[in-house]
C-alpha cells in the first residue's frame, strides 16, 4: 500500500466541457449507516426530489419515526430483507458543479460478497463506513480487500456515528492506526479517513464545527477532487476490436472502419500498430467518431481506427504496438470469485469472455480458495461456493491477449458463463504469468 | 499538458456507444424501442453514432397503441425517411382486432397495459433476440437494480431475483432460444444528463417537450390533453394553459406539466431545479401503486 494521503490535496481540473465522472461503490454492513450516508448525500446535493421525500416522510410516519428517516431513500438491507426484496447491487445518481457520481450501493456482508465485487469492478474509489463505537471489525477489513483486490485506487474510510463517541478524535485515531498497520499487505494507493456523522451531516458535505482537530475536507468535497485522470493505463496501447464498420455502399465502397473502445494507452495517427493474433502490422491512418477526425484516442473512448494498409482484421483481434505488446497465453493463472449456488467443478468448462472475445475455457486446478476475513490460503480447497474467492488456473481453446490485472483492469479482467444455462458463474482478475 | 479526461456527457456517450456495438455483435437480431420520446430519440442519435456511415445492424420498432400523440407519428416517420432505416410497427389495435388483448373500457380506459402482449408479439414475430430500450434506473426506485443487458425468459418475465451479475464493461449476451434481451445503454444517465446531451448534440426534438399555449383538461390533479378517445367526465372541461410534457408516452396516460420553458435552454434549466422527478410529475401508470412498476416490468413492459 502506498502512503497514507491527506484529504487536502489540490483540486485538479482539465475538462473542456464542465463536470467528469467518478464511479464509486459504498461498502458497510447492517446498520453501519451506509443508507443514512447514501440519503445524506442525495439530499444534500438535491439529488431527492419531491415526490420522493414524500414518499419517505409518509413511510417515516406510518412507521411512527419522529424524524425523515432518510436512509428509507435507500432500500436498505434490513428493508429489503423484511419485504423479501432481492439483495443486489443498486446504482444511484448525483452531480455537483464539479462531478457527476455514479454510486454502487452494495450491501456488504459476507453473503453479499459477489454483490460487492459486481459493484466494485468499475468504481474509482470505494467508502467504506465503519462505525466509530465498533472500529476496525472483519467485516471492514473484508471490504477494504475486496476493494484491493479489484483495483479501486482510492479508498475512504468514513468513520461513522462520531455523535456517539462524543466526536472523539483519541476514537478516530485509534482506528485510523488500527487499519494502517493491517492494511500494508493490500495494493491500495490512496487511503483517507474521514470521521462523521452520517446522521446530522457532519463532514459530509459542510466541515463540521464539531470535530475542529480534523484537518481533513469533508467527504464530498473529497469525492468531487480525488484526482482520478491517471487511474487509467494511457501506457501499453490496446484496442480490441468490436465491430468492424463496413458500409460497402456506392457511396463509402471501399470504407473500413474498426469500431471499439480504447482500452489501454494512447492511440495517435501515424502509429505503428500489429494486430494480433495474426501478427500483421500496419500504421494507423486516422482514428475518428461521428464527430470528425481526432489526434488521438485514450481509455474510455468509443472510437473507429482505419489503418493504412488492407490486413485482416475483425472482431476479438487486438491492435497494440509492436513494441508494447500484450501476454499471448492460453494458460491463465487468476484470482475468481464465484457467483452462483452451483459450485465450482473441477476440470469445469465454462465460456471466457475477454475484452470482445469469447473462448472456450476449462478450470484445470484450484489453488487455493482465500479466507476473505483472515487473508488465509486454503490449498486443501476442492471447490468453490458462492461468494468464494480463490485462485485459479485455466486452460483456454485458444490464446487471449491480456495484461495483468494489476496493469489493466480492462484488459486483465474476464467473465466466466456457463455454457448450458448461459448465466454468469465468476468474475476473474488475471495474474501475470509466475505472478 | 492535456489531462485525458472526458467530461460527463462524453463519458456517458462512449459507454452508450460500447454497450450498442456491444449488442450488435452478440445478438443475431436486435432492434431499437423507438416510441418518439426524448429517450428514445437519443438512442437513435447514438446508434448512428455507433454504426454510420453504414446503416443501423437493426431496425426501429414502434409499439402502436393508436392513442399516441398525431406530433410523435410525424415526427418517427419523418426521422425514419430522412435516414433510410427500416422502421417496424406492431399495433395494439390490431392485438386488439385479433383478439389477443380485451381493450379496457370507461371514460379512464387506456390502453397502455396492452402494449406488453403487442410489444411480444412482435417480438415473437420478427425473432428479436434483443430490444433497445431508453430506460434510465433513476427513473423509479425498482429500475435501480436493473441491468444494462436484462435478460428475459421465453415468457418475456424479467426475475428480479436471478439477474446476472454485470461486471466491468464485459457483457454476457449469450441466450437459449426463444429468450430475449432488452439492452439499456443509457442507465446510467440522468433526465439532466439527456436533456444536457440533447443541447450538446443539437438533436432535434418533438415540439411536445417544450412550452405552448395547449389544450387540456384536468383529472386526479393532472392535465392531460384531450383526444376523441377520451372520454371527459362530468364536471371536466377543456380549457388553455401554458403547457410541456416530460414524458411522451400513450395519450391516455401521459400528464402535461405546467411550464414557461419555451426553448432548450429553459428546460434545462428547469429539469436541473426541477422538485419532483419525471415519472411522479406526468405518467400515471406509475402512480396506481408503489410496486406498479416492479410488476409490469416482471410481465415484460418496456
Ligand atoms: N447516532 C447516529 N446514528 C446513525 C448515524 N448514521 C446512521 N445512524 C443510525 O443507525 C441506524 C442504521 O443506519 P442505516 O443507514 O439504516 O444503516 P445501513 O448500514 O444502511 O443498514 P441497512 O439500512 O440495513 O442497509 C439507523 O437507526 C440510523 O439512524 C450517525 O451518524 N449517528
Amino acid at each position: 500500500m502506498g502512503e497514507i494521503v491527506d484529504t487536502s490535496k489540490g483540486i485538479h481540473r482539465g475538462i473542456e466541457e464542465g463536470r467528469d465522472l467518478l464511479r464509486f461503490i459504498t461498502c458497510g454492513s447492517v446498520d453501519d449507516g451506509k443508507s443514512t450516508l447514501i440519503g445524506r448525500l442525495q439530499y444534500d446535493t438535491k439529488t431527492i426530489f419531491e415526490d420522493q421525500l414524500e414518499h419517505v416522510e409518509d413511510v417515516s410516519r406510518r412507521r411512527g419515526n419522529e424524524r425523515t428517516d432518510l436512509a428509507l431513500l435507500t432500500d436498505g438491507l434490513r428493508a429489503e430483507r423484511e419485504q423479501g426484496i432481492t439483495i443486489d447491487v443498486a446504482y444511484r445518481y448525483f452531480s455537483t458543479p464539479h462531478r457527476k457520481f455514479i454510486m454502487a450501493d452494495a450491501p456488504g456482508h459476507i453473503q453479499y460478497t459477489r454483490n460487492m465485487v459486481t459493484g466494485a469492478s468499475t468504481a474509482n474509489l470505494a467508502i467504506i463506513l465503519v462505525d466509530a463505537r465498533k472500529g476496525m471489525v472483519e467485516q471492514s477489513r473484508r471490504h477494504a480487500f475486496i476493494a484491493s483486490l479489484l483495483g479501486i485506487p482510492h479508498l475512504v474510510f468514513a468513520v461513522n456515528k462520531m455523535d456517539l463517541v462524543d466526536y472523539d478524535e483519541a476514537v478516530f485515531d485509534r482506528i485510523r492506526a488500527e487499519f494502517t498497520n493491517w492494511a500494508a499487505k493490500l495494493q491500495v494507493r490512496d487511503v483517507v479517513f474521514v470521521p462523521i456523522s452520517a446522521l446530522n451531516g457532519d463532514n459530509v458535505v459542510e466541515k463540521s464545527a464539531k470535530m475542529p482537530w480534523y484537518r481533513g475536507t469533508p467527504l464530498l468535497y473529497h469525492l468531487e477532487t480525488v484526482h482520478i485522470a491517471s487511474d487509467r493505463n494511457l501506457i501499453d496501447v490496446r484496442f480490441p476490436v468490436q465491430w468492424v464498420i463496413r458500409p460497402q455502399s456506392a457511396e463509402h465502397p471501399d470504407y473500413r472502419g474498426y469500431a471499439g473502445t480504447v482500452a489501454g494507452g494512447i492511440l495517435k495517427p501515424g502509429d505503428d500498430v500489429v494486430a494480433l493474433p495474426s501478427g500483421f502490422t500496419s500504421k494507423i491512418a486516422r482514428i475518428e467518431t461521428a464527430d470528425g477526425p481526432l489526434d488521438e484516442a485514450f481509455p474510455p473512448m468509443a472510437v473507429v481506427v482505419h489503418l493504412a494498409d488492407e490486413i485482416d482484421v475483425s472482431r476479438g483481434d487486438m491492435l497494440c504496438r509492436p513494441n508494447n505488446q500484450p501476454i499471448v497465453g492460453q494458460d491463465l493463472d487468476a484470482m475468481i470469485c464465484w457467483m452462483v449456488d452451483r459450485p465450482l467443478r473441477a476440470r469445469g468448462r465454462y465460456a471466457l469472455k475477454h475484452t470482445t472475445r469469447w473462448v472456450r475455457g476449462m478450470v484445470t486446478e484450484l489453488q487455493y480458495r482465500l479466507d476473505v476475513n483472515t487473508l488465509h490460503r486454503d490449498e486443501a480447497a476442492e471447490s468453490l461456493g458462492l461468494n468464494d474467492i480463490g485462485r485459479v488456473r485455466l486452460r483456454t481453446t485458444s490464446p487471449i491477449f491480456y495484461d495483468a490485472y494489476a496493469r489493466n483492469r480492462t484488459t486483465g479482467s474476464f467473465i466466466l458463463a456457463d455454457e448450458v444455462t448461459n448465466e454468469t458463474v465468476a468474475a476473474g482478475m488475471l495474474l501475470s504469468p509466475g505472478q | 499538458m492535456p489531462s485525458y479526461q472526458l467530461s460527463h456527457l462524453r463519458a456517458l456517450e462512449a459507454e452508450a456507444i460500447d454497450i450498442l456495438r456491444e449488442m450488435a455483435a452478440e445478438r443475431e437480431r436486435p432492434a431499437l424501442l423507438f416510441s418518439g420520446g426524448k429517450d428514445s430519440i437519443v438512442l437513435l442519435h447514438l446508434s448512428l453514432k455507433a454504426f454510420r456511415p453504414a446503416r443501423l445492424p437493426y431496425p426501429l420498432l414502434h409499439v402502436d397503441t393508436g392513442h399516441n400523440f398525431p406530433e410523435t407519428i410525424e415526427f418517427r416517420d419523418r426521422k425514419v425517411a430522412e435516414l433510410g432505416e427500416r422502421l417496424i410497427v406492431g399495433s395494439v389495435q390490431r392485438s386488439i382486432d385479433e383478439g389477443r388483448v380485451a381493450e379496457e373500457r370507461g371514460p379512464r380506459a387506456s390502453r397502455n397495459r396492452l402494449q406488453t402482449t403487442t410489444l411480444l408479439d412482435t417480438i415473437a414475430e420478427h425473432g428479436f433476440d434483443a430490444c433497445i430500450g431508453g430506460a434510465r434506473r433513476d427513473e423509479e426506485r425498482a429500475r435501480a437494480k436493473e441491468r444494462i443487458f436484462s435478460h428475459r425468459d421465453e415468457f418475456g418475465q424479467w426475475d428480479p431475483k436471478n439477474q446476472r451479475p454485470e461486471l466491468w464493461s464485459l457483457y454476457n449476451g449469450r441466450l437459449r432460444r426463444g429468450e430475449h434481451f432488452r439492452v439499456f445503454p443509457l442507465s446510467n444517465w440522468t433526465e439532466l444528463d439527456v436533456w444536457q446531451y440533447v443541447k450538446q448534440e443539437g438533436i432535434e426534438l418533438p415540439d411536445l417537450y417544450f412550452a405552448r399555449r395547449r389544450q387540456v383538461f384536468r383529472r386526479d390533479g393532472m392535465l392531460y390533453s384531450p383526444a376523441p378517445f377520451i372520454p371527459l367526465l362530468p364536471g371536466e372541461s377543456v380549457f388553455e394553459e401554458t403547457v410541456r410534457f416530460r414524458t411522451i408516452g400513450d395519450m391516455t396516460c401521459t400528464g402535461a406539466v405546467k411550464s414557461d420553458a419555451t426553448d432548450l435552454d429553459m428546460v434545462i434549466a428547469e429539469v436541473a431545479s426541477a422538485r419532483v422527478t419525471e415519472r411522479g410529475a406526468t405518467r400515471a401508470d406509475d402512480k396506481f401503486s408503489e410496486a406498479a412498476m416492479e410488476d409490469r416490468k416482471k410481465e415484460g413492459y418496456f
